[in-house]
């Protein structure tokens, strides 16, 4: 008979039985070293793996994977080098431009990739029909915003042919000179037409062409499984052109949308890499010695959006004290624990080579100047006003402070609201707030990115702020530039000119912030954050070295 | 027992259709749209998704056609995952939210009931007190301070279970069991406990014992019945509780289950998926209940001679 006191002994020999049956085996950063797999935190589960259908990070790096574009970036240099075309040659004026496309570059049911895919599959990616969020990455080529926005349907007007199978002919409104970085983004890439057509419409989204059965790529890597919110596995491919230069054996990409739960992974050796690192976890990985904590400048500007519509943002001086009050040094070391660079210009400093305008720094008393000037000395008069943010821990703590340095230094009431993030969303489309928190991250490294959000047409605009000239500047005077030296001057000028008005009030640039097991080579910071799986490779270290 | 059924059946539609509408409508009147994103998407880029997904047509027109195609079990395809059906991303994250919660309830109920059981047999001692208050405990403390306190103890400094995964790494599914289900051991224990103390003061226990009967054939053979009949009642709730409200305890620990799909979906107003999830799991919370108060009615000699008279 099962008395009380049998039961404990009982207990813990079910436990014990239990615990036996699940010691701890060889942890996957272990296993991935010896077989040469990567375990890559990637962020959340991507919408899908269309190139010319998704948008997002973590859709980056899968589609980057997957497939590969006419030119990649040198995740050292981030300079353009070849990829699916050996070699590129532009015309005299600029405005041609001919891919040659590697002949040994194979589609991965071993087609060989042609130039007639590339003009496919652009038709494609600018078709009104297939919605593609990212179709303005190609908006630089003749015709190709025409064609997108539905105002001519002839796809053969449009500045793309195929003069060989393997020579693309390009021809751009404007000579362009980011244009060959545009090549690295997924949605100028080519997608292999027979696989698409055998599963649907040209311009269907909704097909299974990208499950693992069915999906055709022509990058470094061939997926191989596709398990829902579990995990992404890619192995290398046989049919790459550059396979020899591939180390990795294969990746698994894992959706970690809970970046503290991606951290304990990471320590007890289930990833070599994390998306992110939970802001009160750094001082601890910082102190430790040879810290896995690896953080670099990135390509994005955090913001506060002002509403010159309204009083009293309308009034300049106002949104220069505002500005002017803001202690960019001390929020960077204290709230955002000195993961951030203060930023007092939209464009990150050193663009490739283009640094921007600083024109004021931290001023209290020249805020409270211009207050008085304005008709709010000390705060009297004040109506008050508000900062809307997307709900979030790291938000809130900037806009308390940025709230905290106005009270203490212009004595003026702010009150914060935090919106759900699509009604936040729908707030800064509707132009329904004051001042709102806004992030940009560059698309490709060129200053031209985060200076024509500002033009008065801009859909990313959302503060009221229009000026010809500086409309001007950087639709048609930069464009037209011949060199870069007077391309940059001429972006200067219009982020000067922007940076006097204020309708943005910039507060820090961007870093990455990633987690990387030692064991992990090969993957250089850069301004971009860029992943370019084939230079990586893994070291397989001792366990105590790591 | 059968029209019992079929009544209990019919009354259940009404209320689905009930939350269908009521989801339907207040998706569509939540500020923003599935297809808003932070980077503006181009006018022309908008107007012709909303067109694929028949947003440009009247509210009514697509409230009407969401039903017809809902009566052939088509939730239509997902905003958020393009190429995926709501259908197929319920039947992915089903399976795994809904093991997850049986071996939660099967945690609950075996520490819940055996703890409630022994609390009940010597009231008011050690053994009442302790399990009493590790319940109160239980029942208070919430899955996102228990789930990481559990994965910084056993998964981190111990190195006993995996910290995060489902069927991956042998053992990983024990830490995300035991806290979903540790609230319901609570209840389940407190429960039991109530539902044996009012049935070992009854008569027939009484009688039983004077008949001379031991006293574990007294508990296992007359009062368990008796005493454990309130558990049953809250079964299916319970189940259809966890299968709901996994999402906590799904992010915790990476578990790819369909807890993270519905909140994410909110999230994202993904509306078809919105609509999938809530009209799936509502189901699923009327079916549950339905179960449990046949079940309960099964094992109440009173209501089932009632019912079996009426049929």
């Amino acid at each position: 008979m099962l008395t009380l006191q049998k039961i404990p002994r009982s207990i813990f020999a079910l436990l014990f039985i239990l615990l036996a049956s699940c010691s701890v085996q060889e942890g996957n950063v272990d296993s991935g070293n010896r077989l040469g797999i990567l375990h890559y935190g990637n962020g959340s589960e991507p919408q899908g793996l269309d190139p010319h259908v998704v948008t997002g990070v973590p859709e980056n790096h899968l589609v980057r994977a997957l497939f590969e574009g006419l030119a990649v970036k040198n995740p050292y240099t981030l300079e353009p080098e070849p990829g699916v075309a050996e070699r590129w040659e532009f015309s005299d004026d600029k405005r041609i431009v001919n891919f040659f496309i590697n002949p040994r570059a194979r589609w991965s049911n071993g087609d060989p990739v042609q130039a007639s895919d590339y003009v496919w599959s652009w038709r494609r990616a600018l078709h009104p029909e297939m919605g593609n969020p990212y179709s303005y990455m190609l908006f630089p080529v003749k015709n190709a915003e025409a064609f997108a926005k539905g105002q001519i349907s002839d796809f053969g007007k449009v500045g793309v042919k195929a003069l060989d199978e393997r020579t693309l002919e390009v021809t751009l409104n404007e000579p362009t000179p980011y244009f060959i970085q545009l090549m690295d983004h997924y949605s100028t890439f080519a997608v292999h037409p027979p696989t698409i057509m055998k599963f649907g419409a040209s311009t269907d989204r909704y097909t299974k062409w990208t499950r693992e059965e069915n999906i055709v790529g022509n990058g470094p890597f061939v997926l191989t499984e596709w398990k829902l919110n579990r995990r992404i596995v890619v192995e290398k491919s046989s049919t790459y052109w550059d396979r020899n230069k591939v180390s990795l054996n294969g990746v698994v990409f894992y959706p970690t949308e809970n970046s503290v739960t991606e951290e304990r992974m990471f320590r007890v050796g289930q990833l070599h890499y994390t998306a992110s690192v939970p802001l009160d976890k750094i001082p601890i990985y910082r102190e430790m010695e040879n810290t896995p904590y690896v953080q670099a400048p990135y390509l994005g500007t955090y913001y506060y959006l002002l509403n010159i519509n309204k009083k009293p943002l309308d009034d300049i001086r106002v949104r220069k004290a505002l500005s002017l009050s803001i202690d960019r040094d001390k929020l960077a070391s204290t709230v955002l624990q000195g993961t951030a660079v203060p930023a007092y210009s939209i464009t990150p400093p050193n663009t490739l080579g283009y640094d921007p305008p600083k024109l004021f720094g931290y001023d209290p008393e020249k805020a409270k100047q211009l207050m008085t000037e304005a008709g709010f000395p000390n705060g009297k008069n004040w109506p008050g006003i508000e900062i809307i943010y997307n709900t979030s821990e790291s938000h809130r703590k900037i806009a308390v402070a940025i709230q905290q340095m106005w009270a203490s230094t212009l004595n003026i009431q702010v009150t914060l609201s935090n919106q759900e993030w699509k009604v936040y969303l729908d707030s800064v489309d509707q132009m329904d707030f004051d001042i709102a928190r806004r992030g940009w991250i560059g698309d490709y490294v060129d200053p031209n990115n985060f200076l024509d959000l500002f033009i008065s047409s801009g859909g990313n605009n959302s503060t009221g702020y229009a000026d010809g000239i500086y409309d001007d500047l950087v639709l048609r005077k930069a464009t037209k530039a011949s060199s870069r030296e007077l391309r940059y001057q001429i972006f200067h000028r219009a982020e000067t000119m922007l940076m006097q008005a204020m309708p943005i009030i910039p507060i820090y640039t961007y870093t990455s912030k990633h987690l990387i097991n030692p064991s992990v080579k090969g993957l250089p910071s850069n301004l971009m954050d860029s992943l370019n799986l084939k230079y990586v490779w893994l070291d397989n270290l001792k366990k105590e070295e790591r | 027992m059968t029209r019992y059924i079929i009544v209990r059946i019919l009354q259940a539609l009404p209320v689905i259709l009930a939350v269908i509408t009521a989801t339907f409508f207040l998706v569509r009147m939540a500020p923003g749209g599935p297809f808003d994103s932070e980077k503006a998407v181009m006018p022309e880029v908008k107007a012709a998704l909303e067109a694929r997904y028949k947003l440009d047509q009247p509210i009514l027109a697509q409230y009407f056609s969401y039903l017809s195609d809902l009566r052939e079990g088509d939730f239509g395809p997902s905003f958020k995952y393009p190429g995926r059906s709501v259908n197929e991303l319920i039947a992915a994250g089903m399976p795994i939210t809904a093991e997850l919660g049986l071996y939660a309830l099967i945690f609950a109920v075996l520490l819940g009931g055996v703890t409630g059981v022994i609390a009940s047999l010597r009231p008011n001692s050690w053994v009442d007190h302790i399990p009493m208050t590790l319940a109160m405990i239980g029942i208070c403390v919430p899955s996102f301070l228990l789930g990481p306190s559990l994965v910084l103890l056993f998964g981190v400094h111990l190195d006993w279970f995996p910290v995060s995964g489902w069927g991956d790494i042998p053992g990983d599914k024990v830490l995300p069991s035991i806290t979903l289900g540790a609230a319901y051991a609570a209840y389940v224990s407190r429960l039991s406990r109530a539902g044996m103390l009012e049935v070992l003061s009854q008569d027939y226990i009484r009688t039983a014992r004077a008949k001379g009967l031991a006293e574990w054939r007294v508990i296992t053979r007359h009062a368990l019945r008796g005493g454990l009949l309130p558990l049953v009642a809250f079964m299916g709730p319970a189940f259809a509780g966890l299968l709901s409200g996994s999402f906590v305890v799904e992010t915790i620990f990476q578990v790819p289950g369909l807890g993270r799909f519905y909140v994410q979906a909110a999230f994202n107003r993904d509306y078809t998926m919105i609509l999938g999830t809530t009209i799936f799991l509502s189901t699923l919370i009327v079916i549950f209940n339905l179960l449990s108060d046949v079940l309960a009615a099964w094992m109440n000699p009173r209501i089932r001679s009632d019912l079996l008279d009426h049929d």
